[in-house]
């Protein structure tokens, strides 16, 4: 009934995960832990998490967003561990020492170059996240041998071998992914 | 001459700075007569600097594996 009333209802497709979902979970994990492997791990996780939990899926939230939801949860989990550890949250601030500035530590704290350089860094994880949703939806074969090329740096040499095509095959799949991302960017990012 | 194909290929391959000395200069060429290779040449510089921008981050092939295969244990 409810499709009938032009509501989306979603399914879970846990087969499907790995090769749609991990590297932006990934992408996401290391702009708040800022740590490669706990990242992967933080994933990992997460995976397990949901299908551990999949029979509460309601299927009213897109599929990558309940993963995201979960992964939240898990980088919360991550820092309790973390700071009951240490004993405490790090906490950093600076004070200036001239008294004409004195009281004003709040507007200090707006004009810190500190928090413009945070800000690049959520943008640009915005960014990853943006990249790596489109990458997500090139055919398989092509998100494949972009994301080796492009994201791991592997040698063209290296994946010709590995999948077992030449270079101008490589290439030729290159510029179509190539020209598709720049399509899909510029609708999900300059135009969103 | 190159074609605009070629140029378009070359193009992708010095994003990853693969052309040849010899591939540049002909895509250099072929660039300053074809407006629309010129445009395409533009938006690819663009893409690889957002890329590097973003800092992407990947699990590698080996790593998805182990991932598939041990969410089909659990599945």
């Amino acid at each position: 009934m409810l499709i009938k009333q032009g509501m989306d209802v979603h399914q879970l497709e846990p087969d499907k995960w790995v090769d749609q979902y991990a590297d932006y979970l990934y992408n996401y994990a290391v702009g708040r832990v800022n740590d490669d492997t706990i990242a992967k791990d933080l994933v990992q996780e997460t995976f397990l998490a949901g299908l551990r939990s999949a029979k509460n899926y309601k299927g009213t939230a897109s599929e990558r967003t309940w993963l995201i939801a979960i992964l939240k949860r898990k980088v919360i989990d991550y820092y309790r561990k973390t700071n009951s550890r240490k004993g405490k949250a790090e906490v950093r601030m600076t004070y200036q020492d001239r008294t004409e500035f004195e009281g004003d530590w709040l507007e200090e704290q707006v004009a810190d170059p500190e928090s413009l350089r945070e800000n690049t860094e959520v943008e640009n994880e915005e960014l990853g996240m943006a990249i790596q949703d489109c990458i997500s939806k090139l055919p398989k074969k092509q998100s494949l041998v972009f994301t080796m090329k492009t994201v791991q740096g592997i040698s063209t040499e290296e994946i010709c071998k590995e999948l077992g095509i030449n270079a101008s095959n490589l290439w030729v799949m290159i510029h179509r992914a190539r020209t598709a991302l720049m399509g899909c960017l510029n609708e999900n990012w300059f135009n969103k | 001459m190159i074609t605009c194909e070629q140029a378009a290929i070359i193009c992708d391959k010095a994003q990853y700075r693969e052309a040849s000395l010899l591939e540049s200069v002909k895509l250099w060429f072929h660039l300053i007569t074809c407006r629309i290779c010129s445009q395409y040449s533009k938006k690819n510089e663009k893409l690889t600097t957002l890329c590097q921008q973003a800092r992407l981050h990947g699990f590698s092939g080996e790593e998805k594996q182990q991932l598939k295969q041990q969410l089909k244990k659990n599945i």
